[in-house]
């Protein structure tokens, strides 16, 4: 029971990975139709972008806690950058094509980034610095431990939550964005500027996929720039487990995989782990294709 | 009708001519053995973008798992031709038919799915083949299979191409071929109409699935080694560009696409930096400029022998979309 908790709180801190990650692909997918298979490698950007600024930081001698927080809104604002550019200049213009042509330019960004980052920074693992000592906390008795690291993580997701929730629900950027993704043409109708709402998904999404990846080098102290793959594919995964749209949705099917991944890999069978996250998968769409928060959309005719 | 089966004919016999010319080629040496591997490349492809394209072109249902069924068929033939000493032949055709079996498999579920939902559903079953084959150990595990016969000859390659092509050519100008053609310009209309779409999806992913299998066979025999990781999804995302390039649902488009694709490919092998960075460029420029691919709606046909029937059947397909 004990060995099963611990487990747990490991798949919750993985989890969390995932959920953050995983709304950037819902928003963006519930507001344009389109699988961004870019946003793992905008992930891997912006844990490259966290490793450099916290390393210069730390040289720079601020504190821990200075650097951490700054190599997160360092990381984030960039990666928002490059979300809105790559919008911009890559799915603007097939706004009105096909889905599978939009697909496919996705697929192009995604080997872009990912091969731009092999020809800078080279295509081996680098470490990340380790921004705070890791402690450990022991809870009930002595059995269960919890990382420092692993409650930072857990915090930061919830903050970084609160913080996405307040947008999408009090702001006007935010109610242009629940309008979009209803109606693309009434909202345009109403007066709500489509494509600085779009704009504004893709900085929210990549800014989140950002925060993943510097807390993904905290955790796994690698990264390299071919790690935004799998990740983003099981968040993708854990997007369409919530539902795809569903905000709530995303941080419970992102929880819900990184638990399950944990628990699996922890009775012995790491190397099904992938096999499982896509069985899982395949088991929801074929029973609930909506996912567990979505709505059911009954198809016109 | 008449015009059709001149056209078959014509078409057959410059690809008897083309194998001509290079097999005198091959043999006398003009061509090296690099052009040769680059040739059955070319082959493996054609077979597997052709088959792609009777699922996602003709049918319009999204697949992004047609490297699962390659490497079915591949570790299949590859078994099959190691340690049982099954002759090259039924190796292939074996490891096809169990291609086309998980075809029907996956078909069957994923059959209440459509758009991006399928598309997810597919590269999650070519992921999860992809891991238990990493993780079965009488297949090799993550080191593959390795010391496979080269059986695969041009000619051998040729043949299995060309019965690919006429196979799923004959099929979409086929009344089958045409009720997948209305599902996938409208699927709720099609139902209404009286066509069985469910029949037509799983025989057009047990047809891809097929030849894909049969493709992998192929390749498995041309490489020497397979490994579970060459049939990941970068693989199938590969097959889909091929399509895409050559333009959706036209059967010479998947051929040019294969090709050109095959030959972007080895010619950037020079620029081992730069390559896959060039190939993404020329995919995104090419889906902003051209989405429709290189050849667009383009029927199999050659010269201007063909060219009223493909404009006719445009019309016909273009009046029932609106």
């Amino acid at each position: 029971m004990e060995y099963f908790i611990q487990q747990l709180i490991n798949g919750i801190s993985v989890g969390s990975i995932y959920a953050l990650i995983a709304l950037g692909y819902t928003m963006v997918y519930g507001i344009i139709k389109l699988i961004n298979f870019a946003h793992g490698d905008v992930f891997m950007v912006g844990s490259f972008i966290g490793l450099y600024s916290a390393k210069y930081l730390t040289d720079a001698g601020f504190p821990p806690v200075v650097v951490l927080i700054l190599s997160l809104v360092i990381s984030m604002t960039i990666s928002a950058l490059l979300g809105i550019t790559i919008e911009r200049l890559a799915y603007k213009p097939l706004r009105k094509s096909t889905r599978i042509a939009a697909l496919i330019t996705a697929i192009g960004v995604s080997f872009l980034l990912e091969y731009t980052g092999v020809l800078i920074l080279g295509p081996q693992a680098q470490g990340f610095p380790d921004i705070m000592d890791k402690k450990q906390f022991t809870l009930f008795g002595s059995s269960i431990q919890v990382e420092s690291n692993q409650v930072m993580i857990l915090l930061t997701t919830i903050i970084l939550m609160i913080i996405l929730q307040y947008i999408v629900r009090f702001t006007k950027t935010g109610k242009a964005m629940r309008a979009v993704s209803f109606d693309v043409e009434a909202a345009r109708l109403m007066g709500i500027n489509v494509d600085r709402t779009i704009s504004a998904t893709f900085a929210i999404g990549s800014a989140l996929a950002a925060a993943a990846g510097v807390i993904f080098g905290m955790t796994y102290n690698s990264v390299d720039p071919l790690m935004g793959v799998m990740p983003g594919l099981k968040a993708f995964v854990a997007a369409v487990l919530g539902g795809i749209g569903s905000i709530p949705g995303a941080l419970v099917g992102g929880l819900l995989l990184g638990t399950v991944e944990t628990e699996i890999s922890s009775l012995g069978f790491s190397s099904w782990r992938d096999g499982v996250a896509f069985a899982v998968l395949i088991l929801i769409l074929i029973f609930k294709p909506s996912g567990l928060f979505g709505k059911n959309v009954r198809e016109k005719v | 009708m008449k015009k059709l089966n001149t056209n078959f004919w014509v078409g057959i016999i410059v690809a008897l001519a083309f194998y001509g010319i290079v097999q005198v080629l091959l043999t006398t040496g003009i061509f090296s053995d690099v052009t040769r591997s680059m040739l059955l490349l070319i082959g493996v492809n054609i077979m597997l973008a052709v088959s792609l394209n009777l699922i996602t072109g003709i049918t319009g249902q999204f697949s992004i798992g047609h490297a699962g069924f390659m490497s079915v068929g591949a570790y299949t033939s590859a078994i099959l031709t190691l340690d049982y000493n099954v002759p090259f032949i039924p190796a292939i055709l074996a490891g096809g038919v169990l291609a086309a079996v998980f075809g029907v498999l996956i078909g069957m579920p994923t059959l209440r799915l459509n758009g991006d939902y399928l598309a997810i559903a597919t590269l999650g079953f070519g992921e999860i083949i992809r891991i238990i084959m990493l993780n079965t150990e009488y297949v090799g595990g993550a080191s593959g299979l390795s010391g496979i016969p080269a059986k695969t000859t041009w000619t051998m390659l040729f043949l299995f191409t060309l019965i690919t092509v006429v196979v799923i050519n004959n099929f979409i100008g086929s009344t089958h071929g045409r009720a997948c053609i209305a599902i996938r310009e409208n699927e709720i209309a099609a139902e209404a109409m009286g066509i069985n779409t469910t029949r037509y999806k799983i025989i057009a992913f047990t047809i891809g699935a097929l030849f894909a299998g049969m493709a992998g066979g192929l390749s498995a025999h041309t490489f020497y080694v397979i490994t579970p990781g060459s049939f990941n999804f970068l693989k199938s995302f590969e097959i889909i560009v091929m399509v895409v390039l050559g333009g959706l649902g036209s059967t010479a488009g998947s051929i040019v696409g294969a090709v050109f694709v095959t030959l972007l490919y080895t010619y950037l092998r020079e620029f081992p930096e730069w390559r896959m960075i060039i190939y993404s460029i020329v995919l995104i420029l090419m889906m902003i400029f051209r989405p429709s691919g290189l050849l667009g709606k383009t029927k199999f046909s050659l010269g201007k022998l063909g060219k009223k029937e493909a404009k006719a059947n445009d019309a016909i397909s273009e009046s029932s979309a609106s």
